[in-house]
């Protein structure tokens, strides 16, 4: 690393072109990147940040375009070619192997440990991680860490393999506000000690914290690239959206007075008998957003599924107008009149048929509403078509399969689809995941329409900063149990990280 | 019973071939229901070179080759072309069986009296006889030092492979391809390499399964449907055996006792017709499968990537 020179950029890219079918991915990017700096690269939703990124972790081939590393022209053909370059990337959904160690998983596909597996392996992976500083049980199987955990074996993954120019693909889209401060750390002393880092972030608070330069990328095209200190907030989001955005995020009085849910006592059991929620009461009022806070697994989903009516819980019973809704279908739930609309986190696999074009997956919602035995796919298209042009969806057509769709537009299809049925409740989880800035406004306005109409608005969210301008209370989860109910503009970042790892002294908060 | 046992490590040699085959397959990513049509490739590949050089190493070495043969054609199906692994595998089953029945049958044309041997030499090598000083020790000796050769051999390739799943780095290679095929291929592995290496090395242990039943239990005489469902029940004592060849070698010990059961169930006691016993393997394999498709933890259940093709542009 010493003898190559600084001026020279680690990494540049030229007119990289590249396209999924008829969809423009990347079109003509320039892109460089020198040592011992951190370029955040910014974008909307399916702008292909990702999509240039594993260009250069050679998942995917570029159409056009050339890649030069150190001031060299290279091809990079697979993965391994990726790695030979001292190219590391850590993907937005981990690549690890969920039944293998952490060292295991750290060692995978290198060659220099011979032909056996040592019991001394481990000890080389202690060994490395304390000379970082990254902290991990070598012996420990992936899928009992915690997403922290997962995502310090990434990094301790591309450093064994000598890595030096290193992409982080949302790094901090699961991480607490205190782990978020870690891995920044991490990440600044790993370019003073001269490697090159390239970050993808939504969170522009986060992209005015860690970078030194920010390339922003507008419809798969390079717009600009800026010195971070000679920007802000709002001009960066201008580059993004192509036009000025409002940034602010409204949170309209509250009109409507009444309870409209109520949880009581609610314990829910997995299938090996392990409580994925614990005692969870609350209240849930008309023309209110709850957002309910807590690290990814604490519960959010099981807690959502038990209201859907999905799961059946242990102990407890949902409340509805002071009717218990527990061992209901949710057929039969639709049937007493409450229209719930639910958006999953596992958007294609719960929420939408993936291999359906667009028409299809609104049919799956509306169908019952037809008379006779054929379906009318009329009314339905004109509802899609109807989403794509109101929530400015890309797509080939209505009828694509909605799993071609980007992660962002497939949101839009879902959210588009249950806002339609006019619910007087809605939960969402994660309803801005992988949504660029302008689309989530959209979303954040859409759930606030709901509000207003005195729709009561279940929010599970991650982003911290948003739920506390959007929301009229949080409450957090830890490990099933809630650690607090508060007020969001009587609270704070901190107060609530601190609730979501449980830290909060017993009777601190409002349980 | 020591006979009883005996001939239950016999009846169970080509279940725990074909079994430690399919795991190598599965292990790696690829649920190969061929099993059975690569067994039937190794029988015939077996006998006939058995039948025309008499010798033994030979014969394993075509059994072998022809076996993982078979596994390349379901190889480039599944993993070049991407095609539906349970497909592919049932065609290579059918195909297996008909090539087998097809050559078996001009073998039966050529010989001089319409059965073909293998000659005597060679029946001799595959002799069961005891192990010079272990093979004299009381009970132990006869069960389990006075096999023919092939036992031995399967219960050493069964014992390698769990070396190389578990202790070798290519194994946890191969086993990360099959876990998570992008994980491993983002760690710079190259998947479609792996897949094809352990495919072939699965089948041709499959083969081999198949030549011992063509040369061992066919008593030196070929017949055409010799494998008879066996590489059936290989499919799922994989399962029986949670995906380790060590556990295989009892699975293969028990499903072996069942198929020979009939011969040493006492008669004058419980009288069953014989077609209950020929059928109990059957009823077993059933009974295992519903026994086994209650979740287990997550290291001895499935492969996570087995039976979805790896396809690393798929968004």
């Amino acid at each position: 690393m010493e003898n190559k020179r600084q001026d020279i950029p680690a990494i540049e890219l030229r007119g990289i072109t590249k396209r999924f079918e008829s969809v423009v991915a990347n079109h003509n990017i320039n892109l460089s990147l020198k040592r011992g700096e951190i370029l955040a690269l910014l974008g909307e939703n399916g702008s292909g940040k990702t999509t240039l990124m594993n260009i250069l972790a050679g998942i995917y081939k570029p159409d056009e375009g050339s890649v030069m590393i150190d001031g060299e022209p290279v091809t990079i053909h697979s993965p391994e070619d990726a790695i030979r370059h001292g190219i590391g990337m850590i993907h937005q959904h981990f690549k690890l192997v969920d039944v293998h160690t952490a060292t295991d998983n750290i060692i995978l596909g290198t060659k220099d440990t011979g032909f056996f597996l040592k019991k001394s392996r481990h000890n080389k992976i202690k060994e490395l991680s304390e000379q970082y500083r990254l902290f991990i049980d070598p012996n420990k199987k992936v899928y009992n860490m915690s997403v922290s955990e997962k995502q310090t074996v990434e990094i301790l993954k591309v450093l064994y393999r000598g890595a030096d120019i290193l992409i982080l693909d949302e790094p901090t889209a699961v991480l607490t506000p205190q782990e978020t401060q870690k891995l920044f750390e991490i990440l600044r002393h790993m370019r003073d000690n001269g490697c090159a880092i390239i970050i993808i972030t939504h969170k522009l608070g986060e992209v005015m914290e860690i970078s030194d330069r920010v390339t922003v990328l507008r419809k798969g095209e390079s717009v600009a690239t800026v010195n971070t200190k000679d920007t802000n907030a709002k001009a960066l989001t201008e580059l993004m959206v192509g036009k000025a955005v409002e940034l602010s995020i409204d949170r309209p009085q509250r009109k409507h007075d009444g309870n409209l849910l109520e949880i009581h006592h609610l314990t829910v059991s997995d299938e090996n008998g392990v409580d994925k929620l614990s005692d969870v009461t609350f209240e849930l009022n008309k023309g209110e957003i709850l957002g309910v806070a807590g690290l990814a697994g604490s519960g959010q989903k099981e807690l959502c599924e038990t209201i859907a009516g999905l799961i059946k819980p242990r102990k407890g019973a949902v409340l509805y107008h002071e009717e218990n809704i527990i061992g209901k279908t949710p057929a039969e739930i639709i049937k007493i009149g409450i229209s719930m609309s639910f958006i999953p986190e596992d958007r294609l696999g719960m929420g939408l048929a993936a291999s359906l074009g667009m028409t299809d997956n609104m049919l799956l919602k509306s169908y019952n509403k037809d008379k006779g035995a054929f379906l009318s796919r009329k009314e339905a298209r004109r509802q899609a078509e109807g989403l794509i042009d109101k929530l400015e969806i890309v797509t080939p057509g209505a009828e694509t399969p909605v799993r071609r769709l980007s992660g962002g537009n497939v949101q839009k299809v879902l959210l588009g689809r249950e806002i339609d049925s006019n619910p007087n409740m809605l939960i969402t989880a994660y309803p801005v995941r992988g949504l660029d800035i302008n689309s989530s406004y959209t979303i954040y306005d859409a759930i606030n329409k709901q509000k207003e109409k005195g729709v009561g608005v279940l929010f599970i969210g991650e982003d911290l900063d948003v739920m506390l301008e959007l929301c009229d209370r949080i409450m957090v989860l830890c490990g099933g149990r809630v650690t607090g109910i508060v007020n969001a503009e009587e609270t704070t970042k901190e107060a609530l990280g601190l609730m979501m790892a449980d830290a909060v002294k017993k009777g601190e908060g409002e349980q | 019973m020591i006979n009883f046992l005996f001939a239950a490590i016999k009846a169970g040699t080509p279940l725990l071939f074909g079994t430690t085959g399919e795991i190598i397959t599965e292990k790696t990513g690829n649920l190969n229901l061929g099993v059975e049509g690569m067994m039937f490739l190794g029988a015939f590949a077996g006998f006939f070179i058995g039948h025309h050089t008499g010798s033994v190493v030979l014969a394993l070495l075509a059994s072998f080759i022809l076996g993982a043969l078979g596994a390349l054609i379901y190889a480039f199906l599944t993993v070049t072309l991407k095609a539906n692994q349970t497909v592919s595998g049932l065609a290579l089953t059918i195909f297996g069986a008909g090539f087998a029945n097809f050559f078996g049958q001009i073998m039966i044309a050529a010989a001089e009296d319409g059965v073909p041997k293998l000659p005597e030499t060679f029946m001799n090598r595959l002799a069961e006889k005891p192990i010079p000083v272990l093979g004299s020790i009381p009970y132990i000796g006869k069960l389990f030092f006075s096999h023919n050769i092939l036992v031995y051999v399967g219960i050493i390739v069964a014992l390698i492979c769990w070396f190389y799943m578990k202790k070798t780095r290519a194994g946890l290679t191969m086993r990360s391809v099959g876990e998570n095929p992008g994980a491993a291929d983002a760690a710079g592995i190259n998947v479609t390499l792996v897949k094809y290496m352990n495919i072939l090395l699965g089948g041709g242990i499959c083969g081999m399964g198949g030549a011992y039943i063509s040369l061992v239990n066919g008593g030196g005489v070929w017949n055409n449907n010799c494998v008879n469902g066996q590489g059936w029940i290989a499919v799922a004592l994989v399962i029986f055996a949670n995906w380790s060849p060590a556990k295989a070698l009892l699975g293969s010990l028990v499903f072996g006792a069942f198929s020979v059961l009939q011969f040493y169930a006492p008669k004058d006691i419980i009288a069953i017709p014989n077609a209950f016993y020929v059928m109990l393997p059957y009823l077993i394999t059933a009974i295992v499968l519903v026994f086994s498709s209650i979740k287990k933890s997550k290291e001895h259940s499935q492969p996570a990537g087995c039976s979805i093709n790896y396809f690393r542009e798929e968004r």
